[in-house]
């Protein structure tokens, strides 16, 4: 615990401190308690908006814990994101209870499939701390089996991608049935109560933003300590020459399947804080598009920075919110484009750029741009060793 | 060929063989006992006159009149006709006196008009008439059954009319006879003679069976499973073929990328949108043809093959020297790069013909199918992509291996560094491939543009398919991709008549998933030296 302190630097833990300052007790006043017609009042919208972005965030340091840092580029993400959103799907469906279009304790897709009763994975979600272990367990479970059978078998580079992305494209189907039992198309939406608050009330909402922030930091403050115990450093040397680990009498097998369980779960617990705020969870969430999307977050902010993966997130989903409103053909030529312009001109991203212009000392560098000083040939030599 | 027979018909045979119609027979018609009549009408069926055909007929309608001298007469509307020879009688005779017909008379009339229609040259004509006979199955028709089989000679009729005949038979109260139906039946393949044969197990009140006869039943017992027998085979034979078709589309669809990512081992996530190019190439060739060209336009596909390879293969050197090439030895990037790409020609295609999928018809040539006897029916279209799939692989193995630009590609795959040594000019090289491989893609959409929809989202339902069929058969070989695309699609079908469609799918998903993590390195493994240079 001792080491706690020294994740960042003081300005470091000052610009956190301003950051919880904001998220946990400026901008929820300005919601609540500040009248509607004042300047500062901030909107119900910007405070859905700015909670929805925050569990981006939290999925893109997911993502950067185990693409940034560990060099695995998933693209199933999404999956654990989904499944996480659809535990907590199920607690809320549960409390609507009778008030949905045909006044069943089931929920409304089921009594339209003609279902008498709740299958037996529905089981027991009506207890929000039940639930709340699925959001852990379910994409955990998901993600230590797979990766175990995946890490084992040493699957690497794009092969990992692209199974993670048959995956997703598989539970994608999958839910997309009718029959599976999650709402099919439509997923779950129409949500009444969260432990017995509305969840359309102001305060629930802005009660929901304050947790998810509160999560978020404590994401932060947790993935940074990863990064920086000795963990972090084996992880790091995985990622930059895995057969150097593995002659220096490291088995990467559990390091590799301990970051990305836990990004999983991560990745899960932002798909439940996602859900409530957003109010609808369906199939699509699970789109091998989006998944690939959570990558471009990253790297644009900046991989193994986890800082970057925040800016990224933040920065793209904003963009997005704004395009989609304003010219929502153009969407899709930004990002796009930034996918592109990413990789081709700024590996390092956003925040590569701004350390840049700091002119930081050689040492001082992050362990991706020590690596990305390799060039691509002799890190191509260094593979085949394998 | 059909209407001038029938034409004939009725100029000329038609006329004259109405001279053969006994008159003093076809007075029975008229008798007054209906008992004269049913004997009339049985020896005008048994002689199997088609003349008697008007004269019976109108009798059934009430169009048959007595007139005052007894002679014959057919009316219908204002005109006459003398039925014993089908002369016109001008004006209508003012006396005539109808001739009644009870349900009794009714039904004979209508099993010797059937009898007698199967005589009849049009097929049509005998097709429903023999049905008809099917249906009713009355023992009365046997003999004009009996006499037609000899002589028909249209397959479908003469399986319905052997339908028929066994039919009545099995009624028969003499168990040889239906002995001998039964076996009759067995060299029918129609669908109706199971539920036909299976009537004969139902358990009558008393617990005794319909068919009373135990070597009957034994003869029908060994039937029914003969047909269960070829309706399975029928079935396996229908999947396989679904199967096939299924697979020779993913092959189409994952070939170019065998090229591109399983010999330059570049992943190109924008491959889907090459196919999506490829089958909007289509759309705008049918277009062009259907403005200029409509006399042709069933040729439009011979002229979208060469348009849509062109301008995929464009397409793709474009983005090899443009982009991929910039990110060689970084294949994640090389990921997210083409994937940026993909989103940019969706959306230019979206933008250009519209977010709506657009209408790719089919050449009339392809449409319809090739019937077999057995129920089994193999679409044109799906035929035609089969040996389309046959053809682009056997141009791309003869591509790979019979030609200079072939060992050039192979030699920068096994060892790129040396071919440079040895003066192969790798960097057009790999544009070329890439070229080769993307307009492959291209090929691929024209043959998708023919069996679903074309819209910009095109691409994105079929990139993971095809980087599955790449991995699973191994990448760097041909022979693996078409295997693993075979295979993937055989499985597909046979797994979808127990799990539906979409539970198939996913299941071959789960499948791929935990068979590269037992053979990482797919179905065909590259062995020595450039298994390395490109692990």
């Amino acid at each position: 615990m001792k080491r706690i302190p020294l994740l960042y630097t003081a300005q470091g833990w000052v610009v956190l401190g301003m950051f919880a300052l904001i998220v946990l007790i400026i901008l929820p006043t300005l919601n609540l308690v500040v009248s509607a017609d004042h300047p500062l009042y901030v909107s119900g919208y910007i405070i859905n908006l700015f909670g929805k972005i925050m569990c981006y965030m939290m999925v893109a340091l997911a993502m950067d814990l185990i693409w940034g840092y560990t060099g695995i580029l998933s693209l199933g993400h999404g999956v654990f994101f989904a499944l996480g959103g659809y535990a907590m799907g199920m607690y809320l469906m549960r409390m609507i209870g009778r008030e949905g279009q045909y006044q069943s304790l089931l929920p409304d897709f089921m009594v339209f499939l003609d279902w008498k009763e709740y299958p037996w994975y529905w089981s027991f979600t009506e207890h929000f701390f039940y639930a709340l272990s699925l959001v852990v367990l379910v994409p955990g479970v998901l993600a230590f089996v797979f990766g175990y059978f995946a890490f084992r078998s040493r699957i690497k580079g794009v092969y990992f991608s692209i199974i993670t992305q048959a995956l997703t494209f598989a539970f994608m189907l999958l839910f997309f049935r009718n029959n599976t039992g999650f709402g099919g198309n439509n997923g779950f939406t129409d949500f009444k109560w969260i432990l017995g608050f509305r969840i359309t009330d102001p305060q629930t909402k802005a009660a929901l933003f304050m947790i998810t922030g509160l999560t978020l930091i404590l994401a932060l403050l947790i993935c940074r300590y990863i990064v920086k115990s000795k963990l972090g450093r084996v992880l790091t040397a995985i990622r930059d020459a895995e057969s150097r680990v593995m002659f220096s009498g490291y088995d990467p097998l559990p390091y590799k399947l301990f970051v990305w369980t836990f990004s999983a779960v991560l990745c899960g617990i932002a798909g439940a804080l996602y859900v409530p705020q957003v109010g609808i969870i369906n199939p699509s969430e699970m789109s091998p598009a989006n998944s690939i999307e959570i990558a471009i977050w990253t790297a644009v902010g900046g991989r193994g920075t986890l800082v970057g993966a925040l800016v990224g997130a933040a920065l793209v989903n904003l963009a997005k919110s704004w395009f989609t409103v304003a010219m929502p053909e153009y969407w899709l030529y930004v990002l796009g484009s930034l996918f592109i312009a990413v990789t081709l001109f700024m590996p390092q991203g956003v925040v590569g750029l701004l350390k840049k212009r700091e002119r930081l000392k050689p040492a001082e560098l992050s362990p991706t741009e020590r690596s990305n000083t390799v060039s691509p040939k002799v890190k191509l030599a260094n593979e085949s060793v394998t | 060929m059909k209407t001038f027979r029938s034409w004939l018909w009725l100029l000329f045979i038609a006329p004259m063989s109405a001279w053969a119609l006994d008159a003093e027979l076809l007075k029975g018609l008229a008798s007054d006992e209906n008992d004269v009549k049913i004997a009339t009408i049985g020896k005008l069926s048994d002689a199997g006159d088609v003349a008697a055909i008007p004269a019976l007929q109108a009798l059934f309608d009430g169009a048959l009149f007595l007139t005052s001298q007894g002679k014959l007469v057919i009316v219908a509307g204002d005109a006459a006709v003398d039925a014993v020879n089908a002369t016109a009688i001008d004006p209508v005779p003012s006396d005539l006196v109808s001739i009644d017909i009870n349900n009794r008379v009714r039904r004979e009339l209508n099993a010797a008009l059937a009898a007698l229609k199967l005589s009849a040259p049009e097929r049509a004509v005998r097709l429903a008439s023999a049905k008809q006979l099917q249906a009713d199955a009355d023992a009365g028709s046997l003999l004009g059954i009996e006499r037609v089989l000899a002589t028909e000679q249209d397959a479908e009729v003469k399986e319905i009319l052997v339908l028929a005949k066994a039919q009545i038979n099995l009624k028969n109260a003499d168990p040889k006879v239906r002995f001998g139906a039964v076996k009759e039946l067995a060299a029918t393949s129609n669908p109706n003679v199971k539920t036909l044969l299976a009537a004969m197990f139902v358990k009558k009140p008393d617990g005794s069976f319909v068919e009373p006869d135990s070597a009957v039943r034994l003869a029908a017992i060994d039937l029914l499973n003969d047909i269960q027998g070829r309706l399975a085979r029928l079935e396996l034979a229908s999947h396989a073929f679904n199967g096939l078709s299924l697979g020779s589309v993913l092959l189409l669809a994952a070939l170019g990328l065998a090229i591109t990512f399983g010999l330059m081992g570049i992943i190109n996530m924008a491959h889907g949108e090459l196919l999506m190019i490829g089958a909007y190439a289509t759309f705008v060739v049918q277009t062009i043809f259907r403005q200029h060209f409509p006399a042709s336009f069933d040729w439009y596909l011979a002229a979208a093959v060469p348009v849509a390879f062109l301008a995929t293969a464009m397409v793709g050197m474009a983005l090899e020297r443009g982009v991929i090439r910039l990110l060689y030895g970084r294949p994640l990037e090389t990921l997210l790069c083409t994937w940026g790409i993909s989103l940019i020609l969706i959306q230019v295609v979206r933008a250009t013909f519209g977010a709506q999928n657009v209408e790719v018809s089919n050449p009339s040539w392809m449409s319809g199918g090739v019937n077999f006897s057995s129920g089994l029916t193999l679409p044109y279209n799906r035929i035609v992509i089969i040996c389309f799939a046959v053809v682009v692989v056997a141009l791309v193995w003869f591509l790979l291996n019979k030609t200079r630009l072939g060992l050039f590609v192979r030699a920068v795959t096994q060892n790129r560094t040396m071919a440079d040594c040895v003066g192969v000019p790798t960097g057009k090289i790999d544009m070329w491939t890439f070229g080769l491989g993307s307009g492959i893609a291209g090929l691929g959409g024209v043959a998708l543009s023919q069996i679903g929809n074309v819209g910009p989202e095109l691409g994105q339902s079929y990139i993971v398919d095809s980087f599955m069929v790449v991995v699973l058969g191994g990448v760097g070989q041909l022979a693996g991709t078409v295997i693993a695309a075979i295979g993937l699609g055989e499985v597909n079908k046979f797994l979808e008549p127990y799990a539906g469609a979409v539970m198939a799918k996913i299941l071959v998903l789960v499948f791929i998933i935990l068979f590269i993590q037992k053979r990482p390195q797919g179905l065909f493994a590259l062995k020595g030296r450039s298994a390395e240079a490109l692990a």
